[in-house]
């Protein structure tokens, strides 16, 4: 039997195990003691591609996706519409079965890739220089607190208690890596100690208001620290960008730009930041540069500040990122453009506000915030949002996060440009069960 | 090749000396060899001081980053613009127009414990 | 055609490649100006110019499926379709994280079942999918080692690297605070063992070691080398890079490992995407399983959900790793079973034992022994007639291959790595053996040919100086405001 993605036959084994001199590969494997070789593996029997796909269908069957159920669900991992050429263009085997593009003249095609991302992220982000992409939002967030501390010198990193909760998490263990401090201020914070490398912001928040960023830009400049601003990729499609406010270092996840939900992964984590602290940027970057005949080319450069030149004085272990996920995003920038990008942004904003308003006028629940959002918003509803996400899924809807941990009976909600009029009515109309 | 006013280290660097108790600091053309196409030099800054066999700065090629180390101690006055401007100056010129730093040296007497030309020469093959 | 434009050359105002339904909802009142942006600078391109643009694009890229990569250590296997396909469908890519564990089960279970499976093939405990790629998987193995001795109470500061590692080996330790001590090859290319025997103390926290190593050897002294660190205190962290080479056949947790990472996108043909998505997972002896990320899918008795380790390292990611590697690995593992699997790597060191048999006369061969599923050949004969391993490089290029490793590891001159995998054909490999062979003949006859290589790739050689000197990252567009 030839077993599958294995082309050489039998005869070929043999023949090379004769050109090598030994009669069974084996042989090949002396140097291992003999005790620990060819010991039993208990694995599944293996399966053909027929049995498999049956079986991994149906696998995939016992899932709610969001083809089926209707999602107000967000706090960091949106459902946005992905336009078909995205998918035509990352399908295609010369993109995704390709190599990192060490060598250059053989990956022209990433390489320009890559450097269109970098630019229409600089242009959406109002930032100077971008790099090629990390693993997500939440590593990029916590790459970039590591590197206000190798910049500034300076030894403790300040958080608004407003940024995501994961995202403070996977910036601890980072900081914990190298025993730095990370501190949760209040966003009326009056100034920063004097020993903080970095505040870090989210904006629109974690539950979806917009900061007095120029606020917190002055805050942090004042006392000698960098400012990291978290955006919302698509919120950049009307919003005031990081760049127009003066922050240093502006991250994001890249997933909402043409990828789907995806089960939280892969990600992508947009890194951008200004050109005074290009050479403390981690991750791989690309440059523009003429080959011997003088022809435009690209090229991976910059490359003395990773892991295989300084090993380990470098700025970051990051080796493979995202490249991928990446070229899924400058597909959907560029498809969707000046004009595109702002319109799913408004049709975001007012079907988000269409929800708020409808949500809020039913007895029982009211609106928990009364600052300007984006597409997420909190509400505090009358009984437990455990009681209430029931109801919801039962209506074939994946309601809002329960975070009444933190606000009592809260969820927060996102609306996107996926969600109808009919399904925001249709949450409405099962929340107003709830009404007292 | 290697110019014999010249004092050597073992990590490839020169230092000339100069009137007023200064010297001029700059790697050697081995060094540059090895190194390749520089690209960037992270120089201590006026006003710093820089102690003997001490890690000073880095220099910078496209492939590889090596550490500068101190030829002799002392404080920096002047660096170089051009080479900073033009790194491949170094690579052209590393004992002319592509040196690095100029210090006022704090202990003189340290660059009789250094190489000559030929002793550098030497030690290379 | 190589597009010689760039996205703002091809954008004219109101040229769009998407169509949106117009608001069904009445509009709110929009917020204050300061809040908003003026304009956005992005370009306008039509369907037609975008696609022409990034197809075109792809046609420049050299990848699997239009040739043979024998890079070492990257292990550029075949990236199987219905794989692709089924980590496609809706049921897996549109699910939300946070959904309740209840509504996705399926996914769960997959979950479980893969942590399940890579813990048997590495003989090892438990296994955590949440490190996206095998950089950060070497960061969570370093801080579950670092936690696990600082609940010891004790406080060891170094971690022993080889000089034949992976520039990650030493940027992680140096991530979590330690010191890094390089730990010398001797002239087989083994561990040098009087050295361990010097260095291991108890300030070293742990080894480092990828097995086989990087020069694609199997040292045969891990048995002693387990024992020293062990018997010393410390801990013996395995870069699981090379597991191809012994898959199906021998089991990390055997040889002594505490804990080693995979990458998902190596071993388990899962596709490199032109630099990621990867995924690195982490396998763990009971030792350090408490320390495991958070969170992690474990099973119960009333099915699947997530849970955060008692003395977790904490989180490395908002989600839960790379999902759609997951799904891809797991169908590989399904379709090849531990015959399948086991067949991979016999083939994988058959195919490099093979080519080191037929070049080693024509390259110098600095370790004289089998190798396993990879090979690292010298270009220090080549270098006498002042050709580098770079110039035999860019004219394979000439030749239609991509490649091998150069460079790397830092202990071998002008090396050259070259690991075939499993699933390249004798006829693939006998063509790639002829073309080193004719690059050997015209490194004496006609040298300029590779100075001045590569000629037919869509650009000549790049001049990675001035790219280096005076950056140019990115094309602006002004506002058109």
């Amino acid at each position: 039997m030839q077993l599958p993605y294995l082309p050489n036959t039998d005869a070929d084994r043999q023949a090379m195990l004769r050109d090598i001199g030994v009669e069974s590969a084996d042989e090949l494997f002396h140097d291992v003691p003999a005790k620990f070789l060819n010991v039993p593996f208990h694995l599944p029997a293996p399966l053909s591609e027929l049995e498999l796909k049956a079986e991994l269908s149906h696998l995939a069957q016992r899932n709610a996706s969001l083809n089926d159920y209707a999602c107000f669900l967000g706090a960091g991992f949106y459902h946005h519409f992905i336009p078909s050429v995205v998918r035509h263009i990352t399908g295609r085997s010369e993109f995704y079965t390709a190599y990192t593009p060490y060598q250059p003249e053989a990956s022209q095609g990433t390489l320009q890739a890559i450097y269109e991302y970098q630019s229409l992220i600089c242009q959406l982000t109002g930032m100077e220089v971008s790099n090629a992409g990390m693993y997500d939002g939440s590593t990029a967030t916590a790459e970039a607190a590591l590197m206000a501390c190798r910049i500034t010198q300076k030894g403790k990193i300040a958080v608004l208690s407003t940024v995501n909760p994961a995202y403070r998490e996977v910036v601890g263990t980072y900081l914990s890596g190298r025993s730095i401090p990370l501190v949760n201020v209040n966003a009326d914070v009056k100034g920063l100690p004097a020993d903080c490398a970095a505040l870090i912001v989210q904006q629109p928040n974690y539950f979806g208001y917009f900061e007095d960023l120029s606020s917190c830009v002055k805050k942090a400049h004042e006392s000698g620290a960098l400012l990291i601003v978290i955006a919302d990729p698509i919120s950049l499609g009307m919003f005031k960008s990081p760049g127009e406010y003066g922050a240093d270092i502006a991250v994001a996840e890249g997933q909402a730009l043409g990828n789907p939900v995806g089960f939280g992964g892969p990600g992508l984590g947009i890194f951008a930041c200004r050109k005074d602290y290009l050479r403390q940027m981690p991750g791989r970057i690309v440059g523009r540069t003429v080959d011997a005949e003088g022809k435009t080319g690209y090229v991976l450069t910059l490359t003395t500040r990773e892991q295989f030149i300084r090993r380990e004085r470098a700025t970051s272990n990051i080796t493979t990122n995202e490249s991928l996920v990446a070229l899924a995003a400058t597909v959907y920038l560029a498809a969707m453009g000046r004009q595109g990008l702002r319109r799913v942004a408004e049709l975001c904003y007012h079907k988000a506000h269409y929800a708020a308003e409808a949500i809020a006028r039913l007895k029982g629940y009211s609106l928990a915030f009364n600052q300007p959002f984006f597409k997420e918003f909190v509400v505090r509803c009358p009984v437990s949002p455990e009681q209430i996400n029931k109801a919801l899924f039962k209506a074939k809807i994946i309601g809002g996060l329960d975070i009444s941990h933190t606000i009592e009976n809260a969820m927060l909600f996102c609306v996107t440009e996926m969600n109808s009029r009919q399904e925001i009515d249709r949450l409405v109309k099962v929340l107003g069960a709830f009404q007292p | 090749m290697n110019p014999k006013e010249y004092k050597y280290t073992k990590d490839h660097e020169w230092i000339l000396p100069e009137a007023g108790g200064r010297g001029k600091i700059g790697i050697t053309e081995y060094a540059q060899s090895q190194l390749g196409d520089i690209v960037y030099l992270d120089l201590p800054a006026p006003g710093k001081t820089v102690t003997q066999h001490k890690k000073m700065g880095e220099i910078e090629s496209v492939k590889a980053v090596s550490d500068l180390f101190a030829p002799a101690s002392g404080t920096v006055i002047e660096i170089n613009q051009n080479a900073i401007n033009d790194p491949s100056l170094v690579n052209k010129d590393p004992y002319g127009a592509g040196w690095l730093i100029r210090i006022r040296l704090s202990k003189p007497e340290e660059l009789d414990a250094l190489m000559s030309s030929e002793d550098y020469e030497k030690q290379l093959t | 055609m190589r597009p010689y434009y760039l996205l703002p050359d091809i954008s004219q105002p109101d040229k769009t490649a998407c169509t949106l339904p117009p608001p069904d909802v009445p509009l709110a009142e929009l917020p204050p100006a300061d809040l908003l942006r003026a304009d956005l600078p992005l370009p306008e391109v039509s369907e037609v110019d975008l696609v022409r643009y990034f197809t075109n694009l792809s046609q420049l890229n050299y990848a699997v499926d239009t040739g043979f990569y024998p890079l070492g250590s990257c292990t550029m296997k075949y990236n199987p379709k219905w794989h692709e396909d089924v980590a496609n469908l809706d049921g897996f890519t549109a699910l939300h994280p946070l959904q309740s564990a209840e509504s996705v089960q399926g996914a769960l279970k997959l979950m479980v079942e893969l942590q399940n499976y890579l813990s048997e093939i590495t003989g090892m405990d438990a296994t955590s999918l949440a490190p996206m790629a095998g950089a950060q998987g070497e960061f969570a193995n370093m801080l579950m080692i670092r936690a696990c001795l600082a609940a010891r109470g004790e406080k060891r500061t170094k971690v022993l690297v080889p000089d034949t590692a992976h520039g990650t080996n030493p940027a992680t330790a140096a991530m979590c605070g330690y010191e890094v001590s390089t730990l010398p090859s001797d002239a087989h290319g083994n561990v040098d063992m009087k050295k361990l025997d010097a260095m291991m103390d108890d300030s070293v926290a742990a080894l480092t070691l990828t097995m086989p190593t990087t020069l694609g050897l199997f040292d045969p002294q891990i048995e002693d080398i387990s024992r020293i660190v062990h018997e010393r205190g410390g801990l013996l962290c395995g870069d699981g890079a090379n597991l191809n080479s012994i898959l199906g056949k021998v089991k990390f947790g055997d040889l002594g490992f505490d804990c080693v990472q995979l990458n998902l996108h190596k071993t388990f043909s899962t596709p490199h995407g032109g630099g990621g998505p990867g995924s690195g997972p982490v396998c763990v002896k009971s030792i350090l399983k408490d320390y495991l990320p958070t969170p992690w899918a474990i099973r119960t008795g009333q099915g699947y959900e997530f849970i955060a380790p008692p003395r977790s390292i904490g989180r490395l990611g908002a989600g839960y790793g790379n999902f759609g590697a997951m799904v891809k690995a797991y169908a590989y593992i399904r379709t090849l079973g531990a015959e399948g699997l086991k067949a991979v790597s016999e083939d994988a060191v058959t195919s490099a034992n093979y080519i080191k048999e037929k070049l080693k006369s024509t390259y110098h061969l600095p370790y004289d022994r089998t190798c396993m599923h990879e090979v690292v050949l010298s270009g220090k004969r080549q270098k006498m007639k002042g050709i580098k391993a770079l110039d035999i490089a860019k004219r394979l290029l000439d030749y239609g291959f991509h490649p091998p490793t150069m460079y790397f590891p830092l202990v071998v001159e002008e090396a050259l790595m070259i690991e075939p995998t499993e699933t390249e054909s004798k006829a693939t490999i006998d063509a790639f053996i002829e073309a080193m062979r004719a690059i050997a003949r015209e490194v004496e006859e006609k040298p300029e040919l590779l100075h001045s290589a590569p000629h037919i790739t869509p650009v000549r050689r790049l001049d990675e100086a001035t790219a280096a000197r005076k950056p140019d990252l990115r094309w602006q567009m002004k506002s058109q405001r």
